[in-house]
């Protein structure tokens, strides 16, 4: 007779179960998201961390354990950032072609996203250490955090708050762009990027290959452009 | 296929490396897209898969962001009791952002009569 409880003490400690709840939660979020013609609120990024969340919770799992099965997944976000040069070179006429549209949109974007950030955390009366987090909120994971650091902001804080970002530009990023009646998928897709790193970069391509290649291209410059402009904004915008 | 995994991890490995020497502001890996790109843009022979590799694993990039957000999960409690107005900010200047960048860009490839790109995407998305 298989004792359940020895089993389950065995295989709740092992990289397997956790690296496999991860990817059939995902395969059953994104079969979600297929199943609803990929909606934007049927985000997969957001229904897979909530399948997961929930399983933690309720096997009383701690994150320590269930990193050491998952960071085979996300070990893979640096070859896939490697990756994304190949849809650039396939895009590259498109890109030329866009390439003063897409430096103006950059300069623009990454201004707005820094500045509006740290206005409306005074508007809503946050404190500095709440405006230092969200300043680099925009780029990616690793860019912010290192800003945050540098600036006196709490990197912990400004890792939430990166990858909030980015789960809400996901969803709204298409809903928004309708609204606009934005018919430009390399506009639509810069945006996303831009706003919501490499998680509105994930959103764009399952949209359109352009809109992901442009999401990419703004990813990677405003990762670049936050990193020398936060601290420069910064002192102007604190009160 | 192995080759073409390869390529993506010692490219990954050349930018951490440039990184960490030239102590550069940026991610070890974009670092890396950028050598991978300036090497196909020189022609330089890279393995036969390359393409089909990278499409791979572009094809489920949400699923690696999902590690990272699980760990987001467990600090939920960071945001502690300005949870709300956090979340507020994040929504509201995510939303600012994205129409500004996206109005800027549209308006610069028409004004430039470079606006044709209405990609080939998904109708139901």
């Amino acid at each position: 007779m298989i004792d359940f409880v020895d089993l389950w003490v065995y295989l709740s400690g092992s990289q397997l179960l956790w690296l496999s709840a991860t990817l059939v939660a995902y395969l059953a979020a994104d079969s979600l998201s297929g199943a609803t013609g990929r909606h934007p609120l049927v985000n997969p990024v957001l229904i897979a961390v909530a399948f997961v969340a929930l399983l933690l919770v309720a096997s009383g799992t701690s994150f320590q354990t269930y990193f050491a099965g998952a960071q085979f997944i996300h070990f893979l976000l640096g070859p896939a950032t490697v990756a994304l040069a190949v849809p650039l070179i396939r895009h590259l006429p498109q890109v030329r072609r866009a390439l003063v549209p897409l430096l103006a949109a950059l300069v623009a974007g990454s201004v707005t996203a820094i500045v509006s950030a740290v206005l409306l955390a005074r508007l809503l009366g946050l404190d500095r250490a709440a405006m230092l987090a969200l300043a680099p909120k925009s780029s990616t994971a690793a860019i912010a955090m290192g800003i945050a650091e540098k600036t006196g902001g709490d990197p912990a804080l400004t890792a939430v708050l990166v990858i909030l970002t980015g789960i809400s530009g996901a969803i709204v990023v298409t809903p928004l762009m309708n609204g606009l009646r934005l018919k430009n998928y390399a506009a639509r897709g810069f945006a996303a990027g831009l706003a919501s790193h490499g998680i509105g970069t994930a959103r764009a391509f399952q949209v359109d290959p352009l809109a992901g290649t442009f999401a990419a291209i703004a990813l990677g410059l405003n990762g670049l452009l936050t990193a020398v402009l936060v601290p420069l904004l910064l002192p102007s915008l604190l009160p | 296929m192995l080759a073409a995994f390869a390529t993506l991890l010692v490219c990954q490995l050349a930018g951490e490396a440039i990184v960490r020497t030239a102590s550069l502001p940026m991610p070890g890996p974009v670092v890396g897209m950028m050598l991978l790109f300036a090497l196909m843009v020189a022609r330089a022979p890279l393995p036969g898969g390359l393409g089909d590799t990278a499409d791979g694993i572009l094809k489920h990039l949400s699923l690696l962001f999902v590690p990272a957000g699980v760990g987001v999960v467990q600090q939920l409690d960071r945001l502690g009791q300005d949870g709300i107005r956090l979340v507020a900010v994040v929504v509201i200047s995510t939303v600012i952002a994205l129409a500004v960048t996206a109005l800027v860009f549209a308006a610069f490839a028409k004004a430039l009569g470079a606006d044709d790109f209405t990609g080939q995407r998904d109708e139901r998305a």
